[in-house]
């Protein structure tokens, strides 16, 4: 396993060098610029908020805005992850990158676990950063933090590289164009169970609420993000709990204590199947 | 136990059959040529043989190990017919990553030997980005080189490389065959292979049309004689053309050239591959 941490390594110096994390950088800049302005000026006007009775409109306003920072965190943390990791494979093969890489003696396996790893060192702490600085933005512009403030961003961060783990499978068995469509595909299905659950919610629907549960679990990076926001209002009681409305796709869901594992066993999962699939395809 | 053992190796890419039963050996020390026209199944055999590729029947091993397996794949350094390597990377830190990986302890002495061995001594430093293609060959060369391997599968080495470029590769692979290491060097360029080569194999629709060392694969191609009654052209060899001299000479013809031609590897290749 010490070729783990090199190709890791390799992978993490191969992503700081990628033009797409510069653009990334650059929008996430802009993002939180306008999320500066957009939280002042909200909090500013706050008495020109009227929320329902007995709402407190801080939180309303508070909890809404991060919720909608939460989202634009997942998103760039996804195109993010999804760069760095849709061609690791057929990808890098068809560049003539990785067959210097996988005749050496080291198993697919490794080389499989080191990119994820690669692209997880630089999507953890990029997401966390910018949640970070959402959470600061919010409390020095809006004097509001969130009920639980390190659980939500670390389940976002999470929900990241499980679409990374996604993109490295796809990235056997489909060329880097194809996958990073298809990824970009599945997190949207990700995003519409999460549409689907508001819809179903709002119509008092069991039914649409039960398929909502199922898609964001079965890609649960939807799951993970729907557990965020509702960590940021977990604690928060009565009619305020009530209305808050979160992301843009979906609002705030308790994933429960068998989300984490789901997400760990899912992880896993998606190592075990591209290994296998890797293990066995020609180069 | 020969570097490479190659037993009833076929490859089959759905309907295609890459190789259909293919035997080799390459001795250890020994500078194996591989020829082939394209879709020969020469890459197919080199890519078994390092483990990118599975045989569909049959075996390969090296150095004992069968092929793909860690130990046999830590017994081998391989140049890809293409490859790359990450243009951000310089030199020395593209054979550092080849090092960690080949789990070669001979640090930064190795590679400045790797670098001055293909003539890159003076682009530690340089980004592969800022290489020639000629270099990057080159590169690619000393990363196969790394942890000193027993057997090297050289996949066109000299593709990219300029004549002198070619001619440094050849006294590479003699340096290699002074060391003791096993090449197996599939090339297109035959000239280079009829040099350097101790043994070749021909492919042709996946499988050997023709083997052995180049001057066995030659064939006596008649004898010219230059004589003062102007050229006699006989059938035969060296034997031949003993006893065609003398009696010439007893005729009283004054003989001013004699030459034995022979195929060469050219002509051999082009016969064996139908062409």
């Amino acid at each position: 396993m010490r070729a783990v941490p090199v190709i890791a390594a390799y992978a993490l110096r191969e992503a700081l060098r990628r033009r797409v994390f510069a653009v990334v950088l650059v929008l996430t800049l802009v993002f939180l610029l306008l999320y500066w302005l957009a939280t002042q000026y909200l909090f500013d006007h706050l008495e020109e908020v009227i929320p329902p009775d007995r709402v407190d409109a801080r939180t309303l306003v508070g909890s809404t805005v991060l919720g909608l920072a939460m989202f634009a965190t997942l998103f760039l943390g996804v195109v993010l992850a999804i760069f760095l990791t849709l061609g690791v494979v057929r990808g890098d093969a068809e560049r003539g990158l990785l067959q210097p890489l996988v005749v050496r003696p080291i198993t697919r396996g490794m080389l499989v676990t080191a990119r994820l790893l690669g692209a997880a060192s630089v999507c953890i702490p990029y997401v966390l950063v910018v949640y970070a600085a959402s959470v600061l933005i919010t409390r020095t512009n809006g004097d509001w933090t969130p009920d639980r403030t390190v659980v939500p961003g670390l389940e976002l961060a999470f929900g990241v590289v499980i679409v990374a783990a996604i993109a490295i499978v796809g990235s056997v068995f489909l060329t880097t164009t194809a996958n990073g469509i298809a990824v970009f595909m599945v997190f949207g299905a990700g995003l519409v169970a999460g549409l689907l659950g508001q819809i179903g919610d709002a119509l008092n629907s069991d039914r649409l609420e039960r398929i909502a549960t199922i898609s964001a679990w079965a890609a649960p990076f939807e799951a993970l993000y729907q557990d965020a926001l509702h960590n940021i209002t977990a604690d928060t009681t009565g009619l305020t709990r009530f209305v808050v409305q979160l992301g843009p796709f979906g609002g705030g869901h308790e994933g429960g204590p068998w989300l984490g594992l789901w997400a760990v066993g899912f992880l896993v999962l998606c190592t075990v199947f591209a290994t296998a699939a890797f293990t066995r395809s020609d180069l | 136990m020969p570097a490479l053992a190659v037993r009833g190796l076929e490859k089959r890419y759905g309907r295609t059959e890459a190789l259909r039963g293919v035997d080799l050996d390459v001795g250890e020390g020994e500078l194996f040529g591989l020829l082939g026209p394209n879709g020969a199944g020469k890459s197919t055999l080199v890519k078994i043989a390092c483990g990118l590729v599975r045989p569909t029947r049959g075996a390969a091993e090296v150095a004992g190990a069968p092929a793909g397996s860690l130990r046999a794949r830590a017994s081998l350094g391989y140049l890809a017919e293409l490859f790359r390597f990450p243009g951000w990377a310089s030199a020395d830190e593209v054979l550092t990553l080849h090092q960690r990986l080949a789990r070669s302890g001979g640090g930064p002495a190795e590679r400045a030997e790797l670098l001055d061995l293909v003539g890159l001594a003076h682009a530690r430093d340089t980004r592969v980005e800022q290489m020639s293609k000629g270099m990057q060959q080159r590169l690619g060369i000393a990363q196969a080189l790394v942890g000193a391997p027993p057997l090297l599968l050289l996949d066109e080495p000299t593709s990219a490389l300029d004549p002198a470029g070619r001619r440094d590769v050849r006294t590479l692979l003699e340096e290699l065959r002074r060391r003791g290491v096993s090449v197996l060097l599939n090339s297109h360029l035959l000239s280079e292979v009829e040099l350097v080569c101790d043994r070749v194999a021909i492919l042709r629709d996946g499988v050997v049309v023709a083997g052995g060392r180049p001057e066995e694969l030659a064939r006596p191609r008649g004898i010219e004689i230059e004589t003062d009654d102007g050229p006699v052209r006989l059938e035969g060899g060296r034997e031949e053309a003993a006893r065609a001299v003398a009696d010439l000479v007893r005729a009283g013809r004054k003989v001013y050239r004699v030459e034995v031609r022979r195929s060469t590897l050219e002509e051999v290749y082009l016969e064996a591959v139908g062409e």
